[in-house]
C-alpha cells in the first residue's frame, strides 16, 4: 500500500479490519513521518514509540489469533498533552508539570486502549490551555503545515496540526473556548467540540470545569463521528457527565454523506461574521452556505444580541475557574518545586516561588484576572455578572433552535497568523475565539470544517451548531457539506498545503 | 490572670455560638471512592488511603458520595431542620499545603439543611433550646505533620511532613444560632450542646462519633456584652476543642480573659484561638496578613445535589428514636423518679438497665444492681461501668436466682463476685462455689443442735421464754452454713427444738 499516512482513520480501519495492512506497519508509517517532519511542525511534546508499536503488534497478533476486535483497533491515535496518561509525561504545556508521570489515564485514554488504538503521543498546546496560537506553550510554539511561520490554532494546535501533517490519522482536543475548533478552521482539518458531558472530563487537566469538553480532531467528518463514537458515554467518575446513552455518530456522519440537505432550516446568526472578519473568510464562508442552499438547505437569519456579550463574560469566567483549578500546582505533591533563592523556606514561600518560576505570563494574566474577579466584593460584579450573561446566551440559543435546525457562520474570523504577530496584543488573541465561545458558554456542540481557501491561500473553516445533545445532526449536516465541498474541489482542501521537507 | 469566670460572669452577659464538626463513618470518601478512615478503615501508613481525587492529582474530579449526603439528611432532620430542595457545593479557595487542591469543597450559602434546633438537658433537668443555623457537608483536610520543632509546632520546625488520608473525609459542620440567656451555666450548655449532638450522632448511627480520636470537633465562639440587652459584642472562635471537659474549660477562659480585657478598657479582636489541654488557656492563632478572602464560587465540578421529597420522607420514617425521647420513653416505662433518670443517665447506665430489663430482671433490681454494687466496683477499679466484665443478661439471670429463692441477696453478692472474676456464668458459680441455699431440713437439723450443744445457756434461755439471744443462734448457724441457710427457717427449727 503506498502512503498510509494519507488515509483517513476509516480507511485504515477498513484495510485492517481487512488484513490489507498490519496496526505495526500503519503505526510506524506515522512515527515515521513524525520523525520526517515534526523537527519543523512541533506538533508533538513527547512520542512514544515504544508504546504505540508494542500495543499494535498486540492488536496484530489479537486480530490473528481471531479475536473480535473494536473497529478502529490498531488505528493509531495523538493526545492532546492536557489529558492525563498513565505512565506517560504529562504537562499540558507547562513547565510547572515538566517530566510529570500521571498514575492514572484518563477515562477517555481508557476507552482509547480499550479499544485498542495505539497512542503516538502527546501533542503541543498553549500552556494549560489557554491561547488561540500554541505560542503559549512552553516548549516552543507548534507550526502550521499550510506555513510554517504561521500559528496553527490554539491552543490545541499540535493535535491539528499533526492531523493536517498526517503525522496522525486522529487526535484528540480539547475545546474550552474553541480549543478544537478555531485550529480546525486553520490548519483545514475537522474539529468538533461536543455537548457538554458528552465526553468524560475525569483526567483532563482542568482549564475552566464547566466549559472544558474534549473531543476529536481529524481530517474528515466521518473519523471525527467514530473517534467521538469511542470516547464519549456516560462516565460515573464525572459529575457533570451526560446519563443517557448516546446515538452512533459516525452512523449519523455515514448517513449525512449522501448529501441531501432538503428541508434543513440553516441559521445564519447575524452576530457572527460581520464586521471584524476577514473579507477572504466570509467568501469562503458563502461559498459553504450557498452549497448547502443548492442542496436544498432553507437559509434562515437569526439574531442573538447577547453574543456581543460572550467574549466579555467567558473572560471572566475562565479566568476565574482556573484561578482555582490551578491554584493545586504549588510544588508540595508533584511537579516543580523552587525554594525561594533567599530568606526563609515555608511551605508559602515555596508556593510562591515555584508559581512565580513554574507559569508563563498568559497563566498568571489569567489566575490574578480570576482572583480578582471572585473576590469579595467584586464577585457579584463580575463573576455573578458573567454567569447572567451565559444565561442569556443559552436563551439566545433556545430561540434560534427554534428558527433554525442548525447554526452556522465562519469558525474564526482570520485565517492563520503569522507567529508572534498577537503575542503582544491579548485582547487580539482572545478575538480569534469569538465566534466559538457562545459554544462553550452554552454547552451546546460544535464542529468546524474546511469552508475552502482564503484569497490569501490559506484554509477557512466553518462552524455548525446543534442544540444540546444533538451532535449526531452537526455529523449529518457536516458530513452532507463535507461531501458536496469536496465533489465542488475534486477532493480535500488539504491536498492544496504545501508538501513539506522531509528530515532525513 | 486576675478576673476568673465567677467574677466576670457577674459583670458580663456571654453569648456563644458552637460549630461542631462530625466525620462521618461512610465507607469512603465525601467525593472519592477512596475507603474513608472515619469509615472502618485503619491506615497502615502514610497516604494509604488516596486516590488521584483525594490527592487532588490534576485531572481528578470529584463525584458526591450518596451515602454521605443520606447521613447529612439523617442529621439535619433529626435536628428539626428543613432539608434543601437544592443545594450546591462551593469552593472555599486558600493555599495550606494540607488540603491537596489549594481549596476546599464545601457548602457556603446553599446549605444542605436549615433553620433547626436541639433541646439541651443539662444536669439538673433543665432544658435550654439551642437554635440551628444550618448543617452542611464539606470535606476533611489532610494532617501536617511539623518535624524538629518543639512540641511539634511549626514555629522551630525544620519540615513538615503531610498525611492525605484524612483528606476528603465527609465531615457535616453544624452551626447555632447565637446562644443567649445562659449566664453563668455557659460552660455547661456548651458541653451539654456538644454531648447531646454526640449522642445523637451515635444514635442515627452516622459516626462512631469519638471525641479522642477527632471524629466530633468543636469550634467555640465566644463573646460577652455588658447586659443582655446590649448588642453582641465582639467574638473569638477557639478552634478544635476535642473533649467535653475541654469545651467547658475553654469557655470559662474565654470569659475571663476577654472580660479582663473589657475591664481593661480594651477591645476583644475577632481573631481564631487555639486550646491549650496542659494550661486550659487559649492562644491567638495564626495571624494572617490580609484578611481573608475565601473567594467562594460554585463548584463547577459538581451538580447541584436537589433530594427528592420522597428521599427526604423515607429517610424521616427511618430515623431511630433520638436519645431524649428514649429517655423519656424508658422513664416512664421503668417508674423511676427524676432524680433517680438523671443518676442512671450521668452514670452512663441506660442501656445497661435497658438490656438487663431486657434480660428478665424488673427495672428497680436492675437499677439496684448497676448503680449499686456493680458502680462502686466499677469506681474502685476506675473504669467505666460497661468495662465490667459482666453482661446485662448475665445480671438478668443473677436477679432470676434471687427471685426464684434459689440464693438470697447476700450470696448473690458472692455469686456477681464469682462472676467478675471470670468464674463464669451465675448459674457455674453457684455450682462451683456451692452457694445454694441450703432447704433440706435434715442437715440444717444437725447443724442447730450442734449449736445449741455448744452453747447449752443461750439454749436455756430461749427454752425459757428468752428470745433475745435467738439471733446469736441464727447467726452462728447461718456461719456455719456459710450463709446459705433461710434464716427464717432456721427461727423456725430453732423454736421446734426448744421447744420439742
Amino acid at each position: 500500500m503506498s502512503d498510509l499516512t494519507r488515509l483517513t482513520a476509516a480507511e485504515l480501519a477498513t484495510a485492517l479490519t481487512a488484513g490489507e495492512v498490519s496496526s505495526v506497519e500503519v503505526t510506524q508509517a506515522h512515527l515515521d513521518r513524525i520523525a520526517a517532519v515534526d523537527g519543523d511542525v512541533h506538533a508533538f511534546l513527547n512520542v512514544d514509540a515504544e508504546g504505540a508499536l508494542g500495543e499494535a503488534a498486540a492488536v496484530d497478533a489479537a486480530r490473528a489469533a481471531g479475536e473480535k476486535l473494536h473497529p478502529l483497533a490498531g488505528v493509531p491515535v495523538a493526545v492532546k498533552d492536557v489529558v492525563v496518561t498513565k505512565g506517560q509525561v504529562t504537562t499540558a504545556g507547562s513547565k510547572i508539570l515538566e517530566g510529570w508521570v500521571p498514575p492514572y489515564d484518563a477515562t477517555l485514554v481508557t476507552r482509547l486502549r480499550q479499544a485498542r488504538m495505539p497512542i503516538l503521543g502527546k501533542t503541543n498546546m498553549d500552556e494549560f490551555a489557554m491561547g488561540s496560537s500554541t505560542e503559549h506553550s512552553a516548549y516552543g510554539p507548534t507550526r502550521n503545515p499550510w506555513d510554517l511561520d504561521r500559528i496553527p490554532g490554539g491552543s490545541g494546535g499540535g493535535s491539528a496540526a499533526a492531523v493536517a501533517a498526517y503525522e496522525a490519522p486522529l487526535a484528540i482536543g480539547t475545546d474550552t473556548g474553541g480549543s478544537i475548533r478555531q485550529p480546525a478552521a486553520v490548519t483545514g482539518t475537522v474539529g468538533v467540540k461536543p455537548t457538554y458531558g458528552s465526553v468524560s472530563r475525569y483526567g483532563l487537566i482542568a482549564l475552566a470545569s464547566s466549559l472544558d469538553q474534549a473531543g476529536p480532531c481529524t481530517r474528515t467528518v466521518l473519523d471525527a463521528g467514530l473517534l467521538h463514537d469511542v470516547i464519549g458515554g456516560h462516565d460515573p467518575r464525572d459529575s457533570t457527565s451526560l446519563p443517557e446513552p448516546a446515538p452512533s455518530y459516525a452512523d449519523a456522519a455515514r448517513q449525512g454523506a449522501a448529501g441531501d440537505l432538503q428541508g434543513l432550516r440553516v441559521g445564519v446568526v447575524n452576530e457572527l461574521g460581520g464586521e471584524g472578519y476577514d473579507p477572504g473568510v466570509r467568501d469562503a464562508f458563502q461559498k459553504a452556505l450557498d452549497t448547502m442552499v443548492a442542496a436544498g438547505a432553507d437559509v434562515v437569519e437569526v439574531s442573538c444580541p447577547s453574543f456581543s456579550a460572550a467574549l466579555a463574560a467567558y473572560y471572566l469566567i475562565l479566568p476565574s475557574e482556573a484561578s482555582s483549578n490551578l491554584a493545586k500546582f504549588d510544588g508540595m505533591r508533584y511537579g516543580l518545586r523552587v525554594e525561594p533563592s533567599e530568606g526563609p523556606v515555608t511551605a508559602e514561600r515555596v508556593m510562591a516561588a515555584t508559581r512565580g518560576a513554574g507559569f508563563g505570563d498568559e497563566v498568571k494574566r489569567r489566575i490574578i484576572l480570576g482572583t480578582y474577579a471572585l473576590s469579595a466584593g467584586y464577585y457579584d460584579a463580575y463573576y455573578g455578572s458573567a454567569q447572567k450573561v451565559r444565561t442569556l446566551i443559552q436563551r439566545d440559543f433556545a430561540a434560534a433552535f427554534e428558527q433554525a435546525d442548525v447554526l452556522v457562520s465562519p469558525t474564526t474570523p482570520t485565517t492563520a497568523f503569522p507567529l508572534g504577530s498577537k503575542l503582544e496584543d491579548p485582547l487580539a488573541m482572545y478575538l480569534n475565539d469569538v465566534a466559538t465561545i457562545p459554544a462553550n458558554l452554552a454547552g451546546v456542540p460544535g464542529l468546524s470544517l474546511p469552508s475552502g481557501l482564503s484569497d490569501d491561500g490559506l484554509p477557512a473553516g466553518i462552524q455548525i451548531l446543534a442544540p444540546a445533545r444533538q451532535d449526531a445532526r452537526l455529523y449529518a449536516v457536516g458530513a452532507a457539506l463535507e461531501a458536496l465541498l469536496l465533489q465542488q474541489w475534486g477532493g480535500p482542501l488539504l491536498a492544496h498545503a504545501p508538501e513539506l521537507a522531509v528530515a532525513r | 490572670m486576675t478576673v476568673t469566670f465567677e467574677d466576670a460572669i457577674t459583670r458580663y452577659d456571654p453569648v456563644l455560638g458552637i460549630e461542631v464538626h462530625v466525620e462521618l463513618g461512610t465507607r469512603t470518601k465525601m467525593f472519592d471512592d477512596a475507603p474513608s478512615p472515619a469509615g472502618g478503615t485503619e491506615p497502615e501508613g502514610a497516604n494509604e488511603l488516596v486516590t488521584p481525587v483525594s490527592l487532588g492529582l490534576p485531572g481528578a474530579l470529584p463525584v458526591v458520595n450518596g451515602a454521605a449526603v443520606e447521613h447529612a439528611i439523617r442529621i439535619g432532620l433529626a435536628l428539626g431542620c428543613q432539608i434543601a430542595e437544592t443545594c450546591r457545593f462551593a469552593r472555599k479557595n486558600y493555599f495550606y499545603p494540607d488540603i491537596p487542591k489549594n481549596f476546599q469543597t464545601s457548602q457556603y450559602d446553599e446549605p444542605i439543611a436549615f433553620d433547626g434546633h436541639l433541646d439541651v438537658e443539662l444536669s439538673d433537668g433543665t432544658v435550654v433550646r439551642v437554635e440551628i443555623e444550618r448543617a452542611h457537608m464539606e470535606e476533611d483536610a489532610g494532617k501536617n505533620t511539623h518535624v524538629g520543632g518543639a512540641d511539634g509546632r511549626i514555629h522551630g520546625a525544620s519540615h513538615s511532613l503531610v498525611d492525605y488520608n484524612r483528606a476528603g473525609v465527609p465531615l457535616v459542620e453544624i452551626v447555632t444560632k447565637p446562644i443567649t440567656g445562659v449566664g453563668e451555666r455557659a460552660p455547661e450548655v456548651a458541653r451539654a450542646y456538644v454531648q447531646t449532638l454526640r449522642d445523637i450522632f451515635r444514635a442515627l448511627g452516622v459516626s462512631e462519633a469519638r471525641m479522642e480520636r477527632g471524629n466530633v470537633r468543636a469550634d467555640i465562639n465566644v463573646s460577652l456584652r455588658p447586659s443582655p440587652d446590649a448588642p453582641l459584642g465582639t467574638r473569638t472562635e477557639t478552634k478544635n476543642v476535642n473533649s467535653f471537659r475541654s469545651i467547658e474549660r475553654a469557655v470559662r477562659f474565654e470569659v475571663a480573659r476577654q472580660a479582663e480585657v473589657l475591664d481593661g478598657g480594651g477591645t476583644v479582636v475577632q481573631e481564631t484561638r487555639h486550646f491549650h489541654e496542659d494550661t486550659g488557656t487559649t492562644s491567638p492563632g495564626r495571624v494572617k496578613s490580609d484578611a481573608e478572602d475565601y473567594r467562594y464560587f460554585p463548584e463547577p465540578d459538581l451538580v447541584p445535589i436537589a433530594p427528592s421529597r420522597e428521599w427526604v420522607e423515607e429517610i424521616r420514617a427511618s430515623l431511630p428514636e433520638l436519645p431524649a425521647a428514649r429517655r423519656r420513653r424508658l422513664q416512664a416505662e421503668w417508674g423511676y423518679a427524676d432524680a433517680e433518670m438523671r443518676d442512671v443517665v450521668n452514670a452512663g447506665a441506660l442501656d445497661l438497665i435497658e438490656a438487663t430489663v431486657a434480660a428478665g430482671a424488673s427495672p428497680a433490681a436492675a437499677r439496684k444492681w448497676w448503680m449499686g454494687e456493680l458502680a462502686r466496683t466499677a469506681k474502685a477499679q476506675e473504669v467505666a461501668l460497661e468495662e465490667l466484665p459482666v453482661t446485662p443478661a448475665a445480671i438478668g439471670e443473677l436477679q432470676a436466682l434471687v427471685d426464684s429463692g434459689r440464693i438470697n441477696d447476700k450470696l448473690a453478692r458472692q455469686v456477681l463476685e464469682g462472676v467478675l472474676a471470670g468464674e463464669g456464668s451465675p448459674e457455674e458459680v453457684v455450682t462451683a462455689r456451692g452457694l445454694e441455699i441450703v432447704s433440706d431440713d435434715g442437715p440444717l437439723l444437725e447443724v442447730i443442735d450442734a449449736t445449741l450443744a455448744a452453747q447449752p445457756d443461750i439454749a436455756e434461755k430461749i427454752r425459757g421464754g428468752n428470745l433475745g439471744p435467738m439471733g446469736v443462734i441464727i447467726g452462728a448457724v447461718m456461719k456455719a452454713t456459710r450463709g446459705q441457710a433461710d434464716a427464717g427457717r432456721v427461727r423456725e427449727l430453732v423454736m421446734e427444738r426448744v421447744q420439742g
